[in-house]
């Protein structure tokens, strides 16, 4: 965030039009910055928001997890398993997918329009909908809207299970991915409900757990997240690296994000999500915690049924059409904090303001940043693996599409920019302790 | 009262002798953009967006304060008037940081509206990208320098419907500015009646009501004409 500007040139500016302005930072998980900036800006306030106000953030939350989640696995991540690692790249992408199994790719493109479509029906537009403000929401759901999202809710949730049945089905295939794409003791952290540690996506605590289980943190005031995360600059890299404070650099490598909330969660608190949550953790983490980032893509699957059927659940509640959604209030705090559950991951917001609510400084800690050093450890954990031969200055094909599936398990917003139709330039070095190049593969 | 009889665009057109080119062409349903003008207060012709030819006139005439004339024949709508109207919002925008994205007047915006209208698809100059404030120091307002185009519309409803004379204009040329009073934050403004017409007649995202966010200011300018006629014509009529 620091090099695209978003923290510097927000000084200056109201804190109102901060959700506006900080949803730009990306056209894929939008809402995520605008809740996390409408939160920071209620602390600021120090207003609580009207009950249907919550819900009705949580609504569209759940539907941007949808749309954020499918896209992921069907346009981006299953032409991998599908076609397969070492597939002709040219081919390997949704338009491969829709030849190969246009069902598979009907059912997964409509997913993801549904949960666009729950954004769009509750703020107006599908992208950058300026919709949350500080103190609530600026429009109500309608009656119309509400029939439309729960008409629509069952084929969602059908196509939900198909993807689960399928990517099941693959596991025996794909243990070798399972092995070797970043599966390795970290961190986790996430969000917990204040009652009971279930699943969370919008509020509720900090929670912060080992690869055997052991909780480190749990109830900390997300408010409090300085206390426990720093962020270092690496010369090589204009993304920060994140890592938990007590351990210090590099130890205390963390992941966020769908594999790290259903790592910290004790369970997700709705029946269908709650059975396949207790399938996933008997099939790929022996019970206990997942360790292996080839794995976000099952928990993914898993948080989709989780937030379809949160949807119908938030549908159902008695005051979802209220029109009392907006609380108002004024500066009443030089400092807030607001921190959500973006799909990638936990994010951040962090502001101070002056008297009259003017930004003076700005602090972001944005999901993928999040797993910086664990995606940077699944590059090598991969190459590690798949170059067998370096003493011959062989590195295979496969390897560079490997590397490419090992850091889209992430689905980092860089995937905006990265994963684009046809070719992805890469360059694949293989040095020696004293830095001479022993093998290297080009990709233009 | 006499009247005149011109041409607009070839058509013939008659006004009154006390009305503007606009107001002629207004009348025959000749649309051409304009940012300065505000039905209710007196005409300045700063934005030069109505700018028209006039045949035996060798220079360009702003349409809001050019008297009609017998005779006169008008054009409004040429290619060297299309090249020009597009260039001035260039300038409009090159000038200040206009970011329509993040800002309370998206959608709402004349600036924006008249943008369209001229076809602007891009800026042909360089951004200045000025240093400028956002005051909030007002109970109910906010003023963001970024957005001002200094139409002067603020300045005028201040001064000729509300009377205070609140906004006036600092510095010359690219550095002149919106101030209140004697250069002071609003909110210490001893003239200021809070009564929010600046708000009104603000063209762009630039002067707003506080707490708004994106998209979310929405004006409603004919109150302003309703006041100016209530109080000139005696006419209570919305």
């Amino acid at each position: 965030m620091e090099f695209r500007g978003f923290e510097k040139f927000c000084e200056g500016r109201p804190i109102g039009e901060m959700a506006g302005i900080t949803a730009r930072i990306c056209g894929i998980c939008p809402i995520s910055h605008i809740l996390a900036s409408a939160k920071t800006g209620d602390d600021v306030l120090t207003v609580e928001i009207p009950p249907t106000a919550e819900k009705l953030r949580r609504m569209m939350n759940l539907g941007q997890f949808t749309q954020s989640h499918a896209l992921s696995f069907f346009h981006l991540s299953s032409p991998d398993f599908l076609l397969g690692w070492d597939s002709d790249p040219a081919a390997r992408n949704v338009f491969g997918l829709i030849a190969k199994d246009p069902e598979l790719a009907r059912a997964g493109i409509r997913l993801r329009q549904f949960g666009q479509e729950v954004i769009e029906l509750l703020g107006g537009k599908k992208i950058h909908p300026a919709w949350a403000v500080p103190g609530g929401v600026r429009e109500p759901l309608s009656k119309d809207a509400h029939k439309h999202i729960l008409d629509r809710l069952p084929e969602a949730r059908a196509t939900a299970v198909l993807a689960l049945n399928m990517f099941k089905k693959m596991l025996d295939g794909t243990k070798e991915e399972g092995e070797n794409f970043g599966k390795f003791r970290s961190l986790f952290i996430g969000l917990v409900s204040r009652e009971g540690a279930l699943w969370e996506h919008y509020d509720g605590v900090l929670r912060v757990v080992d690869s055997d289980g052991n909780i480190l943190v749990d109830n900390l005031d997300p408010r409090r997240y300085s206390e426990i995360i720093g962020e270092v600059v690496e010369p090589y890299s204009y993304l920060k690296s994140p890592y938990y404070k007590p351990m210090g650099y590099p130890q205390g490598m963390y992941r966020v994000g769908p594999l790290a909330r259903l790592n910290v969660c004790t369970r997700i608190g709705t029946p269908l999500a709650d059975a396949e949550l207790a399938e996933y953790r008997q099939r790929v983490g022996s019970g206990g915690i997942v360790t292996s980032s080839f794995m976000y893509h099952y928990a993914r699957l898993v948080e989709i049924m989780a937030a379809l059927e949160r949807i119908g659940m938030l549908l159902h509640e008695p005051d979802i059409l209220s029109t009392r959604v907006r609380s108002g209030g004024s500066i009443n705090k030089l400092e807030g904090v607001g921190v959500s559950e973006a799909p990638r991951g936990t994010l951040f917001h962090h502001y101070h303001v002056d008297e009259n609510g003017l930004i003076k400084k700005v602090n972001l800690i944005v999901a993928t940043g999040n797993n910086n050093i664990a995606m940077n450890r699944t590059v090598k954990q991969i190459a590690q693996h798949y170059i067998t031969n370096v003493k011959d200055g062989v590195i295979p094909e496969g390897l560079l599409n490997r590397v490419e599936g090992g850091i889209r398990c992430y689905d980092p917003c860089l995937s905006c920019s990265t994963h684009a139709y046809g070719q992805m330039p890469m360059q694949v070095s293989v040095l020696d302790a004293a830095g001479n190049v022993l093998a290297q593969r080009t990709r233009d | 009262m006499s009247a005149k009889t011109l041409t607009i665009n070839g058509k013939p057109v008659s006004a009154r002798e006390d009305e503007t080119i606009l107001d002629a062409a207004r009348d025959a349903g000749v649309v051409m953009p304009t940012l300065c003008h505000l039905d209710g207060l007196t005409d300045i012709g700063a934005c030069r967006m109505c700018l028209v030819e006039v045949t035996g006139i060798n220079k360009l005439l702003p349409a809001c304060t050019t008297r009609v004339a017998e005779g006169m024949e008008v054009r409004t709508d040429t290619e060297q008037l299309r090249k020009y109207r597009r260039m001035t919002v260039e300038l409009l925008f090159a000038e200040r940081n206009h970011v329509c994205a993040g800002c309370v007047a998206n959608n709402h915006c004349e600036l924006q509206d008249v943008g369209i209208a001229v076809g602007m698809d891009h800026v042909r100059y360089d951004y200045l990208f000025p240093k400028h404030d956002v005051d909030l120091t007002h109970t109910q307002f906010g003023m963001d320098q970024n957005r001002c185009i200094l139409c002067q519309r603020c300045v005028r409803v201040c001064d000729e419907i509300e009377g205070a004379h609140t906004w006036d204009v600092l510095g010359r040329g690219v550095k002149a500015r919106v101030i209140t009073d004697l250069n002071q934050p609003w909110g210490e403004s001893l003239s200021c009646t809070s009564c929010g017409k600046c708000v009104m007649a603000c063209p762009t995202g630039a002067i707003f009501k506080l707490g708004s966010t994106v998209e979310e200011s929405v004006k409603d300018r004919s109150k302003l004409a309703f006041l100016k006629n209530a109080r000139d014509k005696k006419q209570w009529v919305m």
